[in-house]
């Protein structure tokens, strides 16, 4: 089977974008898209994943994320399991090994798992022997299914991704999302430049293909995608930037500034948006921004995404 | 080995035919949808459109179902199937809706077809219409349509060829891989 | 295990190593040939009457070595006897061909006084390999109060250090370094800003900004290098920087000793041969401290060993209990276990290549370190201790972290192929490990 066409994921799990291969990112993007219809039927419920146990394990909240996933299980008729907890699994007394062993003993199909630490959906795929593993975002390493949703957002908005010119704006030192995006743009043959102050820039990011400017004038000049990213509001306090004023002020995203941008360009947040901060809401609720599509495509690649992973079979190891 | 049971003509025919029969049946085109299920029945879908507007030169919708999410054997297979596009692009509330597939054989595909068109809304009735049908039926389902009964012994796959993915149009039994 | 092991030499008394290849870099010596051992000492050859007698390790095909000392590592008694203890510590340094380890203070109590020096020695007494306890340079490792220094040499201490911390105020490292010339002993020093570390859980560079972990700048070791080293030299104290572990320590250090700073320094077997881009599948067996660095750092420290920059390779061997590693890359406790793959390691990224004489190997695993620390061993010539290791330099070996004889099994090089192995450990005289047969027990 050719490289270009595959039928099936290469992979068991899903990790991270960095080691999903080209035709692979297609291959969820392209189901993704089928899924959109089904989001439209009168009955948004396909009995796709029935009898399948899934069960979201979230170690740090996020409403957004769970719900979507949440969604795209029940659409494809999964039986869900919610666990959520905050802090790490160390203070709570049980270790992620053991909270594995837990979930394979009650006999889960697939693993749906946010962490705050990078690399814990990884460990928690080698703990488990039969279970899927979907990262739904660790730490500032990954959120491979955050990076899908916005590429078919930016397919679907501007007819393809190759070539394309897209700016991530903010925080990239410690976001799982400006990670996932280089990977999944990079594959996908479109040019990432990364802009923000160098506090916030980590080193040697130029090694993941990307180039970075710290004047957003110059990084939006004929950007066809402007990506703004969340700012957090305590990384202030800890000297990566003086005050949030000022970083409104050399970054926000306003309308002048997305006058530089190509005239079609559209404008992107993962959410939830800081008006004000680094998306003035004349920007944020303009006809440029796709945000909401955001939203609409993030059950949908969610749903390709538990599909095609859960299809059994043989496959690689991660 | 491969032997040839249709060629071009006798599609066409056999289209021809299955129009006439479901027009006569129906009284007439009205209230009829067609829906064509992936990925050789949306083909034979449309030319059967295209045979009932030319007979009453009225158009008839036509929209194409995928079943795969409806399968029965999703636990079992090695690998899913590839999810392609369903597009029933009106209301089925209330219409007769002609289902139609290439070729009708364990009668497993018309199952989950029949699931999936239920969550579209509620038909006021469902006809099969298939291109071919064989023995081997693994359910109580039937055609109401056939372009042609053919003898095929188990071990043998059918298969439909139309020109619009494979070229050429044909009907040929070949020896299952 | 009995105070001393079996006797393993003849009627004479007199065990005889015969026909290996004899390297010693006290002395310049490389040749094949015999070496006699009598009382726990190496001799000239007996009289023929004696020799007669003499109990023969055969060691043809093999090298003879003077015994490895490995001058940092943690060997966890008092406090910590769940992951290593003192007898275990020396079983698995004997399997590794060293004969004798120094051992960080860093244990509960802290060894800070002259009773917890003693007590280490006394419980390390029958121990395979000799232990010579390292001393912590303030109460507590707390950085605030001087121990008594001269009271820990008395007792035995070797070398003063604060293990894995550094002392934050520079006024205090100061008056150690002058206070510490009346004893001559090296005040070991782990260089690390915590403010500039803090947080930190790997290398930064290219892979922790892939990997989204945070980084430990070099940065952070290098200031306190050159903040120590400035202190040493303007002091006149004796200082030894530990786990060296970039390119820019390497340089600092270098011309330190050009101005005649009296400076040594060690690196670590896992610092020679890894690289943070192993960390891709945040294994948590490669998250030490200092953490794997860059390549060009790694490039930095093996011509840095070799100019003869860094003196000495030392483990820092640090074991960790399984569930101290197995979890989240994070919250996973740093540190490698490494006494029973030094030699191999060095053996098969330096000396294979050609990175590394065997000469040069052997000076920086057990002369140098036996000179830094001002212990007997180190050599082969007459009248030294009969602390010696053979060595099969063509056998390959895979690391198996179950048939380790440390308590804790986090080697950074589990599965990995070595050449070369040790076959017999000797300390005192006494056979304490012998690859292919009955171990000293």
């Amino acid at each position: 089977m050719s490289e270009d066409h595959l039928y099936a994921l290469r992979h068991r799990h899903l990790i991270g974008l960095e080691d999903y291969s080209h035709a692979e990112i297609r291959l969820i993007l392209d189901t993704a898209d089928s899924f959109k219809e089904v989001i439209r039927r009168p009955i948004r419920k396909v009995p796709a994943l029935r009898g399948k146990n899934v069960v979201n394990l979230f170690f740090e909240s996020s409403t957004r994320t769970r719900l979507s996933f949440e969604l795209a299980e029940k659409q494809l008729s999964a039986d869900t399991l919610n666990f959520a907890s905050t802090g790490s699994s160390v203070s709570k007394g049980e270790s992620l090994g053991d909270t594995a062993r837990n979930i394979e003993a009650m006999q889960v199909d697939c693993v749906v798992v946010r962490h705050a630490a990078a690399g814990a959906p990884l460990f928690l795929s080698q703990c488990l022997s039969n279970a899927v593993v979907i990262n739904a975002g660790d730490g500032a390493h990954e959120h491979p299914t955050q990076g899908l949703l916005d590429l078919l957002t930016m397919r679907d908005a501007l007819g393809g991704l190759e070539g394309l010119k897209v700016v991530l704006v903010g925080d990239i030192a410690h976001s799982r999302v400006a990670r996932s995006n280089i990977w999944g743009l990079r594959k996908m043959g479109a040019r990432v430049v990364v802009c923000g102050p160098p506090t916030l820039i980590p080193v040697d990011i130029e090694d993941m293909g990307v180039e970075v400017c710290y004047r957003v004038e110059d990084a939006l000049r004929d950007a066809d995608v402007v990506y703004a990213l969340r700012i957090q509001l305590e990384r202030q306090h800890e000297a990566f930037f003086p005050s949030l004023r000022e970083y409104t002020r050399l970054f926000g995203i306003d309308p002048e500034r997305l006058e530089l941008a190509k005239p079609g360009a559209v404008v992107m947040h993962p959410g939830p948006i800081n008006r004000g901060v680094e998306l003035d809401s004349r920007v944020a609720d303009s006809g440029r921004s796709v945000i909401l599509d955001q939203v609409t495509n993030g059950v949908a690649v969610r749903m390709a995404v538990l599909y095609l992973l859960n299809g059994g079979g043989e496959r690689d190891a991660a | 080995m491969k032997q040839q049971v249709l060629d071009k003509d006798g599609i066409d025919r056999a289209v021809s035919r299955i129009a006439r029969q479901i027009l006569e049946r129906n009284k007439g085109a009205s209230g009829i949808v067609i829906v064509g299920i992936q990925r050789r029945g949306d083909w034979i879908a449309r030319r059967l459109a295209g045979a009932i507007c030319e007979a009453e030169d009225t158009a008839v919708p036509v929209g194409v179902l995928d079943i795969n999410l409806y399968r029965d054997d999703l636990q079992v297979r090695a690998d899913y199937p590839v999810v392609r596009t369903t597009d029933i692009p009106f209301d089925i509330e209330g219409r007769t809706v002609i289902l139609v597939d290439d070729v009708l054989y364990t009668g497993r595909t018309i199952r989950a077809a029949l699931d999936e068109l239920k969550d579209f809304g509620r038909a006021r009735r469902i006809e099969l219409a298939v291109l071919i049908e064989r023995e081997g039926r693994e359910l109580p389902i039937q055609a109401d349509y056939v372009g042609e009964h053919i003898e095929v012994g188990a071990g043998r796959t059918v298969v439909v060829h139309v020109h619009e993915l494979d070229r050429d149009d044909n009907v040929a039994v070949e020896e299952a891989v | 295990m009995r105070p001393d092991g079996p006797d393993t030499s003849g009627s004479a008394g007199i065990t005889e190593i015969r026909n290996g290849r004899i390297i010693d870099p006290a002395s310049g010596r490389d040749e094949q040939g015999d070496l006699w051992i009598r009382e726990g000492r190496i001799v000239d050859r007996p009289a023929d009457g004696d020799a007669k007698g003499a109990t023969v390790i055969d060691a043809t095909g093999q090298l003879v070595l003077p015994g490895l000392v490995d001058m940092h590592v943690h060997l966890c008694e008092p406090g910590y006897e769940y992951r290593e203890t003192l007898e275990s510590g020396a079983l698995a340094a004997v399997a590794g061909g060293i004969t004798g380890v120094a051992c960080m203070p860093d244990t509960d109590p802290v060894v800070d006084d002259a009773p917890a020096v003693r007590f280490v020695r006394a419980r390390a007494a029958g121990a395979a390999a000799k232990v010579y306890p390292i001393a912590a340079l303030t109460a507590g490792r707390a950085g605030e109060r001087l121990t008594e220094i001269g009271e820990l040499a008395e007792a035995g201490a070797v070398a003063l250090s604060e293990a894995d911390r550094s002392i934050r105020n520079p006024a205090i490292l100061r008056r150690a370094f002058e206070y510490g010339r009346m004893f001559d002993l090296p005040i070991i020093v782990h260089c690390e800003d915590p403010s500039l570390s803090a947080g930190g859980v790997m290398h930064e560079g290219s892979h922790a900004t892939r990997l989204g972990l945070k980084g430990i700048p070099s940065i952070a070791e290098e200031t306190v290098v050159a903040r120590d080293l400035m202190l040493a030299e303007w002091t006149g104290g004796r200082i030894h920087i530990t786990q060296a572990s970039t390119a820019v320590t390497a340089g600092l250090i270098r011309a330190a000793k050009q101005r005649g700073v009296n400076v040594t320094a060690d690196v670590s077997p896992h610092h020679l041969a890894l690289t943070d881009e192993a960390l891709s599948t945040f294994d948590t067996h490669l998250k030490t401290n200092p953490p794997l660095r860059s390549k060009a750092d790694v490039d930095a420290l093996r011509e840095g060993l070799a100019d003869g920059t860094i003196d000495a390779i030392a483990s820092d061997h640090t074991p960790r209990s399984v569930d101290e590693k197995n979890t989240e890359f994070q919250e996973a406790l740093s540190g490698a276990t490494g006494l029973e793959t030094m030699l191999a390691v060095v053996f098969t990224e330096m000396v294979g290549p050609g990175l590394l004489t065997l000469n040069d190997a052997v000076r920086v695993m057990s002369t140098s370190p036996a000179g830094i620390l001002g212990i007997e061993g180190g050599s082969l010539s007459s009248g030294a201790p009969a602390d010696l290791t053979l060595f099969d330099p063509d056998g390959t070996w895979t690391v198996d972290p179950a048939s380790f004889k440390s308590r804790s099994a986090n080697t950074p090089f589990a599965g990995r192929e070595l050449k070369g192995s040790v076959t017999v450990t000797i300390v005192g005289g006494q056979v304490r490990y012998r690859r292919d047969g009955p171990e000293s027990s």
